[in-house]
């Protein structure tokens, strides 16, 4: 198969697709070539659509290949869509970031980083797919262990979880906006 | 020192800590407790004047500051011994803090990202927000109640002294409901009870249906304040209805 018909039926396929397309489907469907000509195949469509600012891109999301409007066009596309934006409270999103970095973990051990009760907001997170209960903790009362899920890949538009911006060090946090005012830990001080 | 206090909405008292820390340009690490102390109860204080329900775990994080702070005014303990160069008393709130402060900034990272239906768009994926029609108004535990008041009130009056053994079982009932759903994905509430006879009856239909609402195979809504109740089919409700079938050759009594 000619590599310029390998990506005429790519392209088709991602057209058709309802969600993100993996190599193996891909390979599955075009018999007889390769996981790597149809990556590289990919790649080229990939590298295309963003040099010819085209309206659609392809992206690499949770494991596979999407078709998806460039960001540029957004305000066009939600014009025509209609309806309002979907909007994500910080508490959401707040819950979400812990999960996402500390999976597979349970409601406690949320609420010990936040120091608030997450039981909403952890509900409407397996509401909205965006996590789901992935066992148990063998600890006393057996509680829910929860993980993200592919549709939460899918809306931070991540290709994996190893894609995850990298959490920031404690260090890093701890130094003062103005460094140069950081002064040592001495109890006695800020008190007088 | 001013106590003016600017009221955002906190997510809590760790929140509500590292916006006073912020707003004093002080380091986390090295909170001067008694000024952010102050201010902290001083919100607190104008929260319960707004009626703002002051959640418990804030009165909790109070209680820490002011303990913090007394602990701080003693004089740097005498058994030197087990004080090698004086723990901070302050050490713990300070971890959690930057570890709050951590994620924080993760949530903060993630929201920056092309974000399906905010930045782009995907042709199936379309609105998931959007697709669920209108917006539901969630049904108070008091108006399910109030329903279920009006199921009671609807059975007949005259009490027949019958002794029947009661064969109805909450899992039987989760069983039947879940198959109501099946067939057309929603149903209303009242019709639930329309075959019970006896308040015992409509008492089982009622925990059936709560806890598939625990286990997440439905959801209770109205469409508008006041409506008819509607109860639909949730993602959950295959595996609620394999555990069902699973428990069910197990053939454990249950009560009714």
């Amino acid at each position: 198969m000619e590599r310029e018909d390998v990506k005429s039926v790519l392209e088709s396929l991602l057209f058709v697709a309802d969600g993100p397309l993996t190599l193996q489907r891909c390979a599955e469907v075009l018999e007889g070539v390769s996981k790597d000509e149809i990556r590289s195949v990919l790649d080229q469509m990939q590298g295309e659509l963003e040099s010819q600012r085209r309206g659609v891109r392809l992206v690499e999301v949770a494991g596979g290949y999407q078709l998806r409007t460039a960001k540029l066009n957004a305000d066009w596309v939600k014009k025509f869509l209609g309806g309002r934006p979907a909007r994500m409270s910080r508490a959401t999103l707040e819950t979400l970031a812990i999960i996402a970095y500390r999976q597979p973990i349970t409601r406690a051990e949320i609420e010990a980083i936040r120091g608030v009760d997450v039981d909403g907001v952890i509900n409407t997170l397996i509401e909205r797919r965006l996590i789901r209960p992935v066992g148990r903790k063998d600890v006393p009362g057996r509680p829910f262990l929860y993980a993200t899920t592919p549709e939460f890949l899918q809306l931070f538009n991540l290709k994996d979880l190893t894609h995850l911006p990298t959490l920031k060090e404690m260090e890093e946090i701890a130094l003062p906006e103005d460094a140069g005012e950081a002064v040592p830990l001495d109890p006695t001080e800020t008190e007088r | 020192m001013s106590t003016r206090v600017q009221l955002d909405i906190f997510e809590g008292p760790l929140d509500l800590l590292l916006h006073l820390i912020k707003k004093n340009e002080v380091s986390i690490t090295d909170i001067p407790i008694a000024t952010i102390t102050e201010q902290y109860l001083a919100t607190l204080d104008l929260m319960q004047t707004l009626n703002l329900d002051v959640a418990g775990e804030f009165l909790v994080m109070a209680a820490t500051l002011v303990h913090i702070k007394s602990r701080m005014l003693l004089p740097a303990a005498e058994d030197e011994d087990d004080e090698e160069e004086g723990v901070d008393p302050r050490e713990e709130l300070i971890r959690r803090l930057l570890e709050y402060q951590r994620f924080k900034d993760a949530a903060h990272q993630l929201e920056q990202r092309e974000l399906l239906t905010r930045d782009v768009f995907a042709r199936c994926a379309a609105r998931p927000e959007e697709v669920c029609p209108s917006v539901f108004h969630e049904v108070s535990v008091f108006e399910l109640v109030g329903a279920l008041q009006r199921v009671l009130e609807r059975l007949p009056k005259e009490s027949v002294h019958e002794i029947t053994l009661d064969k109805i079982t909450v899992r039987e009932k989760m069983t039947l409901l879940l198959d109501a759903l099946r067939g057309s994905g929603k149903v209303l509430f009242d019709s639930l009870f329309g075959e019970a006879k006896t308040r015992m009856e409509v008492v089982v239909t009622f925990l059936a249906m709560l806890e598939l609402v625990k286990v997440r195979a439905l959801r209770i809504f109205q469409d508008e304040p006041s409506g008819p109740i509607v109860i639909e089919a949730l993602a959950g409700m295959d595996q609620a209805s394999e555990g069902l079938a699973a428990e069910e050759t197990k053939e454990e009594p249950h009560g009714t």
